[in-house]
């Protein structure tokens, strides 16, 4: 089984393209986990047809320790195993904490027991990594490969970078490696060639350029993916890209972050140039 | 190293135990401890490093803003619910180890014996506590109808922030009693010192002035920074009460938190742990014109200074020559022990590592037996503990003191005394000192080593180098140190032992010296493979 996080700046897109290219792998046949860590629990939503899931930590509030598997995991598109593990409202408690238990327990119960024969997990993570509970899947070995989706701009170049000394920092000591940078493009100037260059500059590649197209937007008011939603379309095959070079990735490193001089020079270089 | 030498003409200067201690650690590290390690001259005016952050891999005597905060100040308030917002650990281990003793009066509140927690888990973590601690006051208040609840945050609180305040406000309206909160986390400071500082602020702003009681006594006062360690308290009160002087309220040993309320109309401060309460003597005197004075009960001689210091506040004959007769009579019982006693203990050496005044404060009590105390510091204290009050204004206020509240205080125009502070300018023309806390270290031999935040390090140095006849510390201290075959006094429990304030409780400790140290049961005790050859035995085994 690969155990696969998906890291990136709030807003940046990240549950939209790791649902994508997750009905890209259920599409190609491959068994799909995917671990909503979000409190927000809208990692799913694509997969499920709508925000049908009962997180993780409310059917541990409301039913305490006793919980079976099929109540917190839910069989959407494809087959896929979906997760939320939630957490508290905005602006209490410690959503970070929950990530730590939520995790714990579904290995506890089993949730990646032999018998489902899980060739993908993934685990979609809030935001950037702002504390240890959010670092938890890239911790112990929960995830070994991390994507970071980025575009190219400012903000979330730097998010990226960020990510990739959380990365560096648990790599030393565990098998967490970087898989490589998603760019969910922002039609920003010379965007290709400068998310190629951080690639480089953080010792990884990116693995794919998804162009910026408003059927992810029809896809998900219709609460699907583009692959289920209109399979036709350029932009499955966009996600259907993506997720072959996942599958098919053997790039595994601990990425080297940059200074921020160095990111803001690459910035100067391939943003003011023009 | 040079080994103990005589002492009796004067102590050996420390310069080569200080230089070996400080060889120990890295170079950075060695840079900034020395600034907390000082060969005292009482003639020279010399700067100490204290109240700064314990460098990390240090063993160091500290404890938590929350356990200054909750145990400290607060603990010994016998009819306040001292509620501890948190997981079990930080309430169970507060619970009951301070010895702080209390005397209910028929059918009087007591809440000391009960240990009251949240008891956090980890749902309370992820989705917050707020609701729970709501639930854990309507069920202490359906329980015991307390006159008043405090909620003491702990760590976890401050890191998921639960707004312990406004809950406290909501339960206040809800319940109709006294409920406030603090922020006390115990990460917050450098030292249990913060912790303190944020009782102080607590208190002041939800008890202290609550309650305008008509005056019952000529001479009205309050005692700060007394806990009632083993009773010492209850030694206090007695002597006060036999003078003619009416005790309002005590912060906080034997007390309630009524008492509290009504304090501000007392007509005298009375400081004696300077360290810990400080805040609220000085805050009083901004809003209610109160004066205060540093007295202690530690030692006899001490207490008759204190006694005839707060007499010639008053300046009233009758309390005057009262005060004299007690003292005439007490000494003479004082004497009649300490003249048995003191030949068999004196020029003994005694070392003092603990709190923010009793590593001062009981170098009076040794005095009094001829043991002179060859090293000592503090746990916690300030610069000024060490230095006298003087300095107050060069301390440097770091982040850490930041960190805590700095509450803005004004005169309350219906209570404030002007009377009291021309009572007050009219002393200070004669000559009497108000505010008057010099520190330890004027009082110091020469040559005697200060140390703030000594380590285990330090201290195992400093025994091999003085070889002490007795350490006092705490009990996480107690028995490294008796292991190296010195016998170490508890002073901030006292063992099992005290009261040890006053005239009885000076008796009480030169009979806990005799006992300590006119023995020669600590030499005794080496480890038998020591003094034995090597045991060589053999057996057989068959198969």
């Amino acid at each position: 089984m690969r155990k696969i996080a998906i890291y990136g700046k709030g807003g940046i897109g990240k549950s939209t393209t790791t649902q994508n290219t997750v009905a890209g792998l259920a599409e190609a046949g491959f068994n799909v986990k995917v671990v909503g860590c979000d409190p927000k629990a809208d990692s799913t939503r694509l997969l499920l047809g709508g925000m049908a899931q009962k997180t993780v930590l409310d059917t541990l509030r409301e039913e305490g320790e006793d919980i079976d598997l099929d109540d917190i995991v839910k069989v959407g598109y494809g087959r896929v195993r979906c997760v939320e593990s939630g957490g508290p409202e905005p602006g209490v408690g410690c959503a970070g904490r929950g990530i730590i238990t939520s995790i714990n327990l579904l290995e506890q119960l089993g949730a990646w027991d032999e018998k489902y024969k899980i060739d993908y997990t993934f685990y979609d993570v809030l935001g950037d990594v702002v504390c240890g509970g959010f670092a938890m899947p890239i911790r112990e070995g929960k995830a070994e490969e991390i994507y970071i989706v980025v575009s190219g701009e400012m903000m979330a170049m730097y998010a990226a970078n960020n990510i990739c000394k959380g990365i560096k920092k648990y790599a030393q000591a565990g098998t967490v490696r970087l898989g490589g940078l998603i760019c969910n493009s922002r039609n920003v100037d010379n965007e290709r060639e400068m998310i190629e260059e951080l690639a480089r500059q953080l010792g990884t590649k990116m693995i794919h350029f998804v162009p910026r197209d408003n059927m992810v937007q029809r896809a998900e008011i219709n609460r699907k993916t583009v692959i289920e939603f209109n399979p036709e379309h350029n932009q499955a095959d966009e996600y259907r890209k993506l997720s072959r070079a996942i599958n098919e990735n053997t790039n595994f490193v601990i990425p080297n972050p940059l200074a921020m001089e160095d990111l803001e020079t690459l910035l100067i270089d391939f943003g003011i140039a023009n | 190293m040079p080994n103990r030498k005589d002492f009796t003409n004067g102590l050996p200067d420390p310069i080569a135990l200080r230089e070996e201690i400080l060889k120990k650690y890295p170079a950075k590290i060695a840079k900034k401890r020395i600034k907390g390690i000082v060969i005292n001259d009482p003639n020279l005016e010399q700067e100490i490093m204290a109240n700064v952050r314990t460098i990390p891999g240090i063993i160091t005597q500290r404890g938590c803003t929350y356990a200054g905060c909750k145990g400290v100040v607060l603990g010994p308030t016998r009819d306040i619910i001292n509620l501890v917002h948190g997981p079990i650990g930080c309430s169970f281990y507060a619970w009951l180890t301070r010895r702080n003793q209390t005397r209910v009066p028929e059918g009087g509140d007591n809440y000391i014996n009960y240990c009251f927690s949240t008891d956090m888990q980890d749902e309370n973590i992820v989705f917050g506590g707020e609701a729970k601690l709501k639930d854990a006051v309507r069920e202490a208040f359906e329980m015991f109808k307390p006159k008043a609840i405090g909620i003491f945050s702990t760590c976890p609180v401050g890191l998921i922030g639960d707004d312990v305040h406004s809950v406290a406000r909501d339960m206040k309206a809800e319940l109709g009693i006294n409920i406030f909160g603090f922020s006390c986390e115990g990460y917050r400071g450098v030292s249990q010192s913060a912790g303190h500082h944020i009782a102080n602020n607590g208190v002041f702003k939800h008890v202290v002035g609550l309650n305008d009681r008509e005056r019952v006594g000529k001479f009205q006062v309050n005692l700060l920074g007394e806990y009632n360690i083993g009773g010492d308290a209850f030694e206090i009160e007695a002597l006060f009460e036999e003078a003619g002087i009416t005790l309002l309220s005590t912060f906080s040993g034997n007390s309630t938190i009524k008492s509290m309320e009504y304090s501000h109309t007392a007509d005298l401060n009375m400081v004696m742990c300077h360290r810990s309460i400080n805040y609220i003597a000085e805050m009083m005197e901004e809003k209610y014109g109160i004066p205060w004075v540093k007295v202690s009960f530690v030692g006899a001689e001490s207490t008759c200074k204190s006694l005839r210091k707060i007499a010639d506040y008053f300046g009233d004959a009758g309390l005057k020559a009262k005060v004299e007769e007690i003292i005439v009579r007490e000494m003479a019982k004082v004497e009649a022990v300490k003249s048995s006693i003191k030949p068999r203990v004196e020029g003994k050496l005694a070392m003092m590592f603990v709190g923010g005044s009793r590593a001062h404060h009981y170098q009076d009590l040794f005095g009094e037996l001829g043991i002179r105390t060859v090293s000592a510091g503090y746990e916690f204290a300030h610069r000024d503990d060490y230095e006298g009050r003087k300095v107050i204004p060069t301390i440097k206020i770091d982040a850490d003191t930041r960190n805590i509240e700095e509450l803005s205080v004004s005169k309350d125009e219906t209570h404030f005394r002007p009377d009291l502070v021309e009572k007050k300018a009219e002393l200070v023309s004669q000559g009497f000192e108000f505010k008057d806390y010099d520190g330890m270290m004027p009082e110091m031999l020469k040559n005697s080593l200060v140390i703030d935040d000594v380590n285990h390090w330090e201290t195992e140095k400093l025994i091999e180098f003085y070889k002490p006849d007795v350490f006092c510390a705490g009990i996480k201290e107690k028995y490294v140190v008796q292991k190296a075959g010195v016998p170490l006094k508890q002073l901030h429990s006292y063992d099992y032992g005290g009261p040890y304030t006053a005239f009885d409780g000076a008796i009480n400790f030169y009979v806990e010296m005799e006992r300590m140290l006119a023995t020669n049961i600590w030499k005794m005790i080496d480890a038998p493979w020591k003094n034995e050859s090597e045991l060589v035995g053999s057996m057989t085994i068959e198969y």
